[in-house]
Parts: structure tokens; C-alpha cells; sequence
């Protein structure tokens, strides 16, 4: 790595890419042909060969994401004689940091954005780990946090939680957010390349991001105090949000699964009440919403197959030996029969347990541990219905939705909290047995059994329902609803060119390039669902000239239709997530014009 | 010169394997050195002012850091060479004593060691450049005393020091909430500061951050957030008016120090010990319980039966709290960290006026807020942010505001920035260049052109002329003195 002196740059038009050698002549035969005008490389110690190509094919598109890539330059300082850095660490800066950080970010955004809309198309990701395991999937979050990324800028985008916050927070329009931040990037490429200096680009970003945000609000519809079209606003929400996932084909059944489920919550967004079991068997359309709790569990043998008006107790104890707690107590006996008492006595305190158990009264008894076949044989004899190893997540769902307290001593019965339903019976769902509890106290809970043909598709439907139930609950918090289709970003477009048109100085040209980029989503739908988009994008603007107007793109019928009357729409909270996300993403690579890559934390060698 | 031989002639070798080591001496060995220290210095050039870039660091680990901050590029960037490990060590100095700063630390030390290479390079001994180097900085700091505006604060009068705050907080990524996050560090500042002695323990301000949410919903809490819930999901989320029993000690069985063995041999033994055994939960609920808490605050965990227990009887607890975050608590409520149950009094209670558990977002993150607490001398600063990444950033510019608004309050004179001090004191050592006799004048020189050195990089990252902005800002400046 040491450069001739006498040439501080020998190439100075010139960026390396450095890459596995093998997949990297199949990318460059492949993408590159004709275009590769340098090509050289050389070993290094980790049999990676050093590509040379020109700076200006950064004007990749298309660049399939199924191989690592990652940009990397030879350090050169110049007329620098000493190398600071350790030796395998690496710098890149100014234009070229620039370069590299955008075109990472890029390629993840090319990555995600054929997914986008109702037509776009799932992807297939395979695990490196154990057994291959492959996930299809639509969903931008689920495609996102699976990648394997090496290029820092990418990895702003992705890893460190862009999109990880939109699923958490609002839970839906990941892709959105990626796709957009990847189109202001590009169009910030532009400027930057002609000169225009990247805190201007921000400033030019902001003052656009805070104006369609503005144009969002004074579009926002409301329907908060009238039930009834709140509701139907929900099922559009809903529909348009299922619309672009696995789900679609019967996006009406789930669409009021979905509301059904959240309008149960009344209002809170603790989605945990919420339980989604999937069963693979039978099909999609067999999905079902049930009212209270279904757990995943046998009844033992021997035991009540049903009970009604049970009262539960729902217990975190070992039921299987109660292990003597303090500290350096063992047992030393001299001889068998002594053996034998204290395995008497221990029986005798485990059924002093259960005898304690059965004093409350109860005809249910869940435990979140094992419990043995003795006390199991006493619960049965005792005609209670136990129920071991719940999981702990499944033992507090069912306090919480039985209203019983998690109870781990009994000595006092009368204060300690039962949990009330109904019934409890054993139910059949395709070839398995499940425990449901209907009836409960609180009526928020319910259970949500997801059928399908496999796993695949069982996994695929409940991230699609988990973004809908998301997306759901939020907008109940928050009613303010907006047209689907394209037609917010049409509207925040043309209120940002109005902006653009009166701002005075450099920043307009950033202003217009923040609605460029903002246009290019109702381009990605039509693109992907194989329209002219194009032909439709400038309907779509001169339709939007006109005041009021609710056109959007029609992606079933492929033209330019009334988004009321479609019934598509989205929810405010998301839109204007997507935005600031995407601003704040753009923004921070933009920032960087130095790119410091640590060496490589070297692997203990396992030979 | 490797190669010495003794009194009868025989070689011997002082340095080994001559061959493979290189040697830089006299000159050649100080440019490299210069040379050095100014890569370090150009790094960190364009991170300089308001629109200065930021930095992408990727760690060993693949984490990526993207700051704007000199100590913590520094810090992160895998340095090798000697000299500029130095420059590293001076940005980290200047981090820990004022907090602040670390960036231009950086290059006005790299724009010295450009000027002392032009010097070298006329033959000018090292030493004396040193010299006039020093005389020179005693000459800049008089002058940015005389210079120095004095300005008074009050609880109520905080407008100078956010404004001195906001400064700093421009050059950062948050810069488009600053006034915001000024104005809660110059809170933050003042609630824990001791005005009397101008002192301010940052000790007592937690920094905590969440993902999520916006920049704009930072807040600043008179009072402790910890990262923890209730140890049993079905504890009362909120609480009035808590008298909090701070316990390092677990809610388990005791665990004595020594190795001892508990022999079972016969029935009675077993079921004496059982019912020990469960006396034990019972007293210690029972104490904290006699003593009048509300809320238990535990370092340790919780056995099951405990936990139930804690819960029967209506006492909220938190388990697993850090020491930090323990000794914090305690701070605020005014309680004292018991560590037995048996020493466990009322008067060693901590006291909030408000306990309250808060979830956020769709997933099942809580966290515990400790409000209206007896003692409000310990405050936190709690951030929130789209990514992991601008929590952190968020987190170090806090931190740089915080240490400016603490040196304020122990010295609370201010001069102007945008580079207007440095030009000042440019002039000023120039005009004192001409009255020292020998060398030393070229070093002094030499100092106030790398002073330039400050406003010329903000020009620059500016997108200005820096040279037509620097000559601009100083025929001003000389003008008005």
C-alpha cells in the first residue's frame, strides 16, 4: 500500500471496488462488459482482488444485491509519507465517500423498491445459517433486517434502524421509507455533482420536508366523531395496507379480522392482547378471529375436557420437586429407610401443595413449569384441569385477559386473584388439539388463528397482519386519514414545487429535487405493476393542477382513478413517518464526506 | 553508526538486524512527524463550524458511527502512528477538561505544525520556534481576556447561556431542534449546579436515550428514568407520593459467605427447614413492608415465591437496577441504598412524589419514570430519535452543550465566535511580532497566520472565499479597535 511519491494520485478518476473475485468477474462480465475500461487486481492476504473501474459507472441501476460488494480506495494522502491508519483500515473521502455512501444506500433502496405497491413482488431470502431456512416475503422490514450488508451508508439505511423504528413504531411503510430516501439521494447525487454544497442540498430538504408535511395536515380528513365512517375508513386502511402482501387475494376477510381485532382494544396499542396462532393446513381463507384465548397446549390425561364457569389459577411454581431453597442444604442419610421418609415427606409437601392449590376453589389450574405426573395425577384426581409449561409469555397473556393474578405462593386463598371464563374447552384445529378459553373478563383479548397451505405462508400472513394491526391501532389513537395511491405524494409534490418556485437561492434546486424524489414513488407503483408510468405519473400531475383533486393511481385497472371511490386509503401517522424518516435518513449520509473503515476484526483462526 | 567496536577490536552490534529498520533523523524526522500530525488535523478540517461534514466510522464490528464530533472520530478512527496518537490524546484531553472544542483543538494544532515546517525549512531551530510559540500564547490568551465580555445569569435570566450553548449545538446534526436542546441542557445545568461554589457535578445528569419517536419529543425529566418495568407484570403501573426502600440485597434466600452444608437426615430436619425456608420471603416482605414503602428498588432478583409475595401484599418492585442508576435514586429521593433487611428504617426511605411506568410504540419497551423526588438535584436528559445512530450523536452534542454550560457557570465570561476571537487574537499577536528582538518574531508571525487558520476552514466548509472572507472579517476588525 505504499504509493510512489512522485504521483500523489495515480488515479485519480478511478474508484476500487473491491470484491470476492469470482462473483465479482460474473457481476462485471455480466453488468459491465463493455463498459469495464481498466481492469486489473491483484492478491491480498484475503484472496481479494482489486477491481479497477471507472468513476462513471457509479451509474449503476440495477444492481442485484445477491453478492457482497463494497467500495474501498487505496489510502492516499497526498503527499502524506506516513500512513496513520493501521494497516488493512481504510479512508475514503470527500467525493469519493460521497460516491460510495450513495451508492450503497441506493442499491438497498433498488433492492426493496420492486416490492412497492399492490403489484410489487416478494423476494426469496435464504439464511447462511444451519439448514437454509428460506423466508418469503414482502415485507420491507423482514427483507431489510435479513440482508448482510458491509457498506456503512447501506447500513445507516438498514441496520441501525430506519426502518427497524418504522415497524416498531408505526409498523408499517418500511419499504416507503427506504424507497424514498434512496430516490432524495439520488437526486441529492445530481446536485451534488453540480456543485451545489450538500448542507445547502440539507437546508433544501427540510424546508421541503416541513412544507409536504404541511400540505399533508391541511389534507388530512378526520373521521373520528362519526363511528360509523371511522370504521370504513379503518377496513380502507386496512385493505390498502394488505393490498401489497401475501394476503391480498382475501384482503376483505382479513381487513375485518384486522379491525375487529383492534377495535376490541378500545383504543390502547398494547398489541399483546392481540394472540396470533398459526396452524399450517387448510387455507387462508379459513383464518379465523376468536374471542378470548386459545393456548397451544394439551389438557392431560384423565382430565375434564371442558368446564364451564371456570375459575382459573395461573401459577409460576415448580410443580415438579419443590427444590429446598436455602443455600448448601443437602441431603445425607445413613441408611435406606431414611431414604424412604424423606421421599415420604417430600410427597407429603407436594401434595400439601396441590392440596393448597385445590383450596382456592379452583377447577383450572395452569402452571408456567413442568408439572410432574404425581401432582398431575393429584389435579386429576382432584377433577382439575392442569395445565403445564405454558410459556411465559402465554401465562401472562392469560392473567391478564382472565383477570387472575400470577401467583407463586398459596398460603392465603381468600387474597389471592382468580381469573374467571366462561368455558374452557378443548378445540380441534386442523389436526391439532388447542385449550380456548372463551367468556373471559376482559373482553379486549382475542386470538387470531392464521390457516394456510405452510409455513412459508403462515409466517408471510401473520408479518402482513402484524403491519395491518399496527397501522390499525395507531390510526385509532391517531384518526387523521388520507387518500392512498399516490395521492399524498402528488399533494406534498406540488405544494414542495410551489415552494421551490418562491424560494430565492440554491436551496430551490434542492426543494425541486425533494419533489422529484417524491414523485418517483407513484412511478415505482406504476412501474411494478407493469404500467406506463410515465403516461400515467403526468396524468396524475395534471389532475392534481386542479383543486381538491383525489386522483391517484388505479394499479387493478391501470389508469388514473378517484381515490374515494376506490376506497384506498392510509393513515396520516404513516405517511408522515415515512417522510421525516426518509428526510432524516438522506440528511445524515449526505452529511458524511469522510469515510473511516476500521480493519477488520481479525477471526481466531478455528484450523 | 550501528556498529561500534570495543577496546580490542571486535564488533559488536548496538542495533539489531540493521538491514530491516528505517531511521529518520534531524530534519527529515520532524517533517514526518509534521506531516503526520497535519493528516490528523486535515481529517477533522471539514467538521469544523455549522456546515461542517460529518464523518462515517465503521468499527472493527462492522458498527457504523456517524459523528461530527472531534473526539469521538478521533477516538474511533484506528490510529497507528505515534504523533497521531498524540493529536488523539490531545482531542481526549480537551474532551475530559472542557468538553468541548475537540475539533478545533485538532486543527489549530495541525495549522502550527504547518507554519513551523516553513520555518524548519529556512533553518530555524526547532527549540526556538518552540519558544516563540509560547511567547506568542501567552500573548493570544491576554488579549482574549481583554477581549472577554463578563455577563450575569440568573434561574430566571438564561438567555446568554443558551445562546452560547446553541453555538455549540450548531455544528452538530440536532441543530435543527437546538434552541430546544439547549434550553433543556442550560435547565439541566442549573438544576444540579451549585451556584455558590460554581460548581456543577455532570454526575448528576443521566443522559438516557430511546429509540423512537422524534428529536422533538426530548425531554428533560426532574428525576430518574430507568430502563426496567415492574418485576410482576400485574404491579400498579403509577404511584403517588412512593416512600422507596432502596435494597442492594436479593429477595432470596441468604447466601452466606462462608461454605457451609445443611445436612438433611431426618423428616424433622426436612420440614424445619421448609417452613424456613418460606419465614424468609416472609419476613423480608414483611420488613419492607413494616417500614412503610411502596416501592422496592432492588439491585438483585426476585425469587418467584418472592415476587408473588411482593405483589400480594401490594408492594411494586423493581429488580435488576444498575448500581449507577441505583446510586442515582437514591441521590434524588433523598433515601439511602440498604443493603439488609434488617437495617431497613423508615428514615432510609427515599421519597418521589410520582412513580409512573410508560410504554412506547407498538412494542413492549417500558420504562420506569421517578418523578417529583424529594432531593430534584439529580435530573435526566432523556432522548428520543429516529435511529440508534442519532440517539448516540444526540447523546455526545448534549454532552459537548452541558460542558459549555458548566464552564459558564464556574467562569461566566464569553467571547464571540465565528471565528471573530482567533481573528482578534491574530491581530493583536501579529502587532506584537514586531517588538521582540530575534528569531522569535518569525515564530510569533508564524502563530498568528495559523490562527487564521480557524476562521479560514469555517469560510471554506462554508462554501465561501476563505481567504476574501478572512482579509473581509480583519480590515473590519481593525477598523473598529
Amino acid at each position: 500500500m505504499n504509493l510512489d511519491l512522485a504521483k500523489p494520485d495515480p488515479l485519480p478518476s478511478y474508484i476500487y471496488v473491491l470484491s470476492d473475485f469470482l462473483r465479482g468477474q460474473q457481476l462485471f462480465s455480466h453488468l459491465f462488459s463493455s463498459r469495464v475500461s481498466a481492469l486489473s487486481f491483484r492478491s491480498t492476504p484475503l484472496r481479494f482482488y482489486l477491481f479497477l473501474v471507472k468513476a462513471e459507472l457509479i451509474g449503476w441501476q440495477h444492481i442485484d444485491f445477491g453478492f457482497e460488494w463494497r467500495c474501498t480506495s487505496i489510502s492516499h494522502f497526498g503527499m502524506a509519507i506516513e500512513r496513520i491508519l493501521k494497516d488493512d483500515a481504510s479512508e475514503e473521502k470527500g467525493e469519493r465517500a460521497r460516491m460510495a455512501s450513495f451508492v450503497g444506500a441506493m442499491a438497498i433502496a433498488d433492492l426493496v423498491k420492486t416490492t412497492l405497491g399492490p403489484k410489487g413482488m416478494d423476494k426469496i431470502l435464504q439464511s447462511t445459517g444451519r439448514g437454509q431456512t428460506v423466508t418469503v416475503t414482502n415485507d420491507g422490514a423482514t427483507i431489510l433486517k435479513s440482508l448482510h450488508i458491509d457498506n456503512p451508508a447501506a447500513k445507516v439505511l438498514v441496520e441501525l434502524d430506519i426502518s427497524k423504528v418504522q415497524d416498531d413504531e408505526v409498523g408499517d411503510g418500511t419499504t416507503s421509507v427506504v424507497v424514498l430516501a434512496g430516490e432524495l439521494l439520488r437526486e441529492a447525487e445530481k446536485l451534488v455533482a453540480s456543485k451545489i454544497h450538500p448542507m445547502t442540498i440539507i437546508a433544501g430538504f427540510r424546508m421541503a420536508a416541513e412544507c409536504a408535511r404541511e400540505a399533508l395536515l391541511k389534507k388530512v380528513v378526520d373521521n373520528k366523531a362519526n363511528e360509523e365512517k371511522f370504521k370504513t375508513d379503518l377496513m380502507k386502511i386496512a385493505k390498502t395496507t394488505l393490498s401489497s402482501k401475501i394476503l391480498s387475494q382475501d384482503k376483505e376477510h382479513f381487513a375485518k379480522l384486522a379491525v375487529d381485532a383492534v377495535l376490541r382494544l378500545k383504543g390502547s396499542t398494547n398489541l399483546e392482547s392481540i394472540q396470533i396462532i398459526k396452524k399450517p393446513g387448510g387455507s387462508l381463507k379459513d383464518s379465523f378471529l376468536d374471542e378470548g384465548f386459545i393456548l397451544d397446549k394439551k389438557i392431560g390425561i384423565g382430565q375434564p375436557k371442558r368446564i364451564e364457569n371456570a375459575n382459573i389459577l395461573v401459577a409460576n411454581t415448580a410443580m415438579d420437586t419443590d427444590k429446598v431453597k436455602i443455600y448448601g442444604a443437602r441431603v445425607r442419610v445413613d441408611s435406606m429407610a431414611k431414604v424412604a421418609d424423606i421421599e415420604a415427606a417430600e410427597k407429603q409437601k407436594m401434595r400439601e401443595k396441590v392440596d393448597k392449590i385445590l383450596a382456592h376453589g379452583i377447577n383450572c389450574f395452569v402452571n408456567r413449569q413442568l408439572i410432574y405426573n404425581f401432582p398431575e395425577e393429584l389435579f386429576a384426581n382432584a377433577g382439575v384441569l392442569a395445565i403445564e409449561h405454558a410459556d411465559f409469555d402465554g401465562i401472562e397473556r392469560l392473567a391478564l385477559v382472565t383477570g387472575g393474578e400470577i401467583a407463586s405462593t398459596f398460603d392465603n386463598p381468600e387474597s389471592v386473584k382468580l381469573g374467571h371464563c366462561k368455558l374452557i374447552e378443548e378445540i380441534m384445529i386442523g389436526e391439532d388439539k388447542l385449550i380456548k378459553f372463551s367468556g373471559v373478563e376482559m373482553g379486549q383479548a382475542c386470538t387470531v388463528v392464521l390457516r394456510g397451505a405452510s409455513h412459508h405462508v403462515l409466517d408471510e400472513a401473520e408479518r402482513s397482519l402484524h403491519d395491518a394491526l399496527c397501522v390499525l391501532s395507531q390510526t385509532v389513537n391517531d384518526s387523521r386519514v388520507l387518500f392512498g395511491g399516490g395521492w399524498p405524494e402528488m399533494v406534498m409534490a406540488k405544494a414542495v414545487d410551489e415552494l421551490a418556485r418562491t424560494t430565492p437561492g440554491k436551496r430551490s434546486h434542492a426543494i425541486e429535487a425533494f419533489s422529484r424524489a417524491l414523485v418517483a414513488i407513484p412511478t415505482t407503483i406504476a412501474d411494478n405493476a407493469g404500467l406506463d408510468s410515465a403516461e400515467l405519473v403526468a396524468r396524475l400531475r395534471a389532475e392534481h393542477n386542479k383543486e381538491d383533486s383525489n386522483a391517484g393511481i388505479d394499479v387493478i385497472s391501470g389508469s388514473v382513478g378517484d381515490m374515494s371511490e376506490l376506497g384506498i386509503s392510509e393513515a396520516f401517522k404513516v405517511k408522515q413517518a415515512v417522510l421525516l424518516s426518509a428526510t432524516e435518513a438522506a440528511e445524515m449520509i449526505l452529511r458524511v464526506d469522510e469515510i473511516i473503515t476500521c480493519a477488520p476484526r481479525r477471526r481466531e483462526d478455528r484450523m | 553508526m550501528a556498529l561500534a567496536f570495543d577496546e580490542y577490536g571486535r564488533p559488536f552490534i548496538i542495533i539489531k538486524e540493521q538491514e530491516q529498520k528505517t531511521r529518520l533523523r534531524g530534519l527529515d524526522a520532524q517533517k514526518a512527524n509534521i506531516s503526520a500530525g497535519r493528516s490528523v488535523a486535515r481529517i477533522l478540517r471539514t467538521s469544523l463550524g455549522p456546515k461542517g461534514m460529518d464523518k462515517m466510522l465503521s468499527s472493527p464490528d462492522g458498527d457504523v458511527t456517524i459523528t461530527n464530533d472531534g473526539a469521538t472520530i478521533l477516538e474511533q478512527m484506528d490510529v497507528d502512528n505515534q504523533i497521531a496518537k498524540l493529536m488523539v490524546e490531545l482531542s481526549r484531553s480537551q474532551d475530559y477538561e472542557i468538553g468541548d472544542g475537540t475539533t478545533g483543538v485538532v486543527v489549530m494544532a495541525g495549522s502550527l505544525l504547518e507554519q513551523a515546517e516553513k520555518l524548519l525549512e529556512r533553518g530555524i531551530h526547532p527549540i526556538r520556534i518552540a519558544e516563540g510559540y509560547e511567547l506568542a500564547s501567552r500573548i493570544a490568551v491576554e488579549h482574549l481576556e481583554r477581549i472577554a465580555h463578563k455577563f450575569e445569569f440568573g434561574e430566571n435570566n438564561i438567555e446568554s447561556l443558551v445562546q452560547t450553548c446553541m453555538t455549540t449545538l450548531s455544528s452538530k446534526i440536532v441543530n435543527r431542534c437546538k434552541r430546544k436542546l439547549a434550553e433543556i441542557s442550560v435547565k439541566a445545568v442549573l438544576a444540579v449546579a451549585d451556584l455558590e461554589r460554581k460548581d456543577v457535578n455532570l454526575d448528576l445528569i443521566k443522559v438516557d436515550g430511546k429509540v423512537g419517536g422524534k428529536l422533538e419529543d426530548t425531554e428533560l425529566i426532574y428525576g430518574i428514568v430507568v430502563d426496567k418495568d415492574m418485576s410482576h407484570p400485574q404491579m400498579p403501573k403509577q404511584i403517588q407520593d412512593a416512600n422507596i426502600a432502596i435494597l442492594t440485597c436479593p429477595f432470596e434466600p441468604p447466601k452466606p459467605k462462608t461454605k457451609h452444608k445443611v445436612d438433611i437426615d431426618t423428616v424433622e430436619k426436612f420440614e424445619t427447614l421448609r417452613k424456613q425456608e418460606q419465614q424468609y420471603f416472609d419476613d423480608m416482605v414483611q420488613k419492607c413492608k413494616d417500614v412503610g414503602a411502596t416501592l422496592v428498588i432492588c439491585q438483585w432478583g426476585f425469587d418467584d415465591e418472592a415476587n408473588h409475595l411482593l405483589m400480594h401484599r401490594n408492594l411494586p418492585a423493581v429488580r435488576w437496577v444498575g448500581g449507577v442508576e441505583l446510586e442515582l435514586i437514591a441521590i434524588a429521593t433523598g433515601g439511602r441504598i440498604v443493603p439488609r433487611f434488617q437495617e431497613l428504617t423508615a428514615e432510609k426511605l427515599g421519597k418521589a412524589g410520582l412513580v409512573r411506568e410508560k410504554s412506547f410504540g407498538t412494542t413492549k419497551d417500558r420504562m420506569l419514570y421517578i418523578e417529583h423526588c424529594a432531593n430534584s438535584r439529580a435530573v435526566t436528559i432523556f432522548i428520543r430519535g429516529g435511529n440508534k445512530m442519532m440517539i448516540e450523536e444526540t447523546k455526545r452534542s448534549i454532552h459537548d452543550a452541558l460542558c459549555v454550560a458548566r464552564n459558564l457557570i464556574r467562569n461566566n465570561s464569553i467571547v464571540y465566535g465565528g471565528g471573530s476571537a482567533e481573528i482578534a487574537c491574530s491581530i493583536a499577536v501579529e502587532a506584537a511580532a514586531d517588538r521582540y528582538p530575534g528569531v522569535e518574531q518569525y515564530a510569533i508571525r508564524a502563530f498568528a497566520d495559523a490562527l487564521d487558520a480557524i476562521p479560514m476552514a469555517l469560510a471554506e466548509n462554508s462554501g465561501l472565499q476563505p481567504i476574501e472572507t478572512l482579509s473581509a472579517v480583519k480590515s473590519q476588525q481593525i477598523k473598529v479597535t
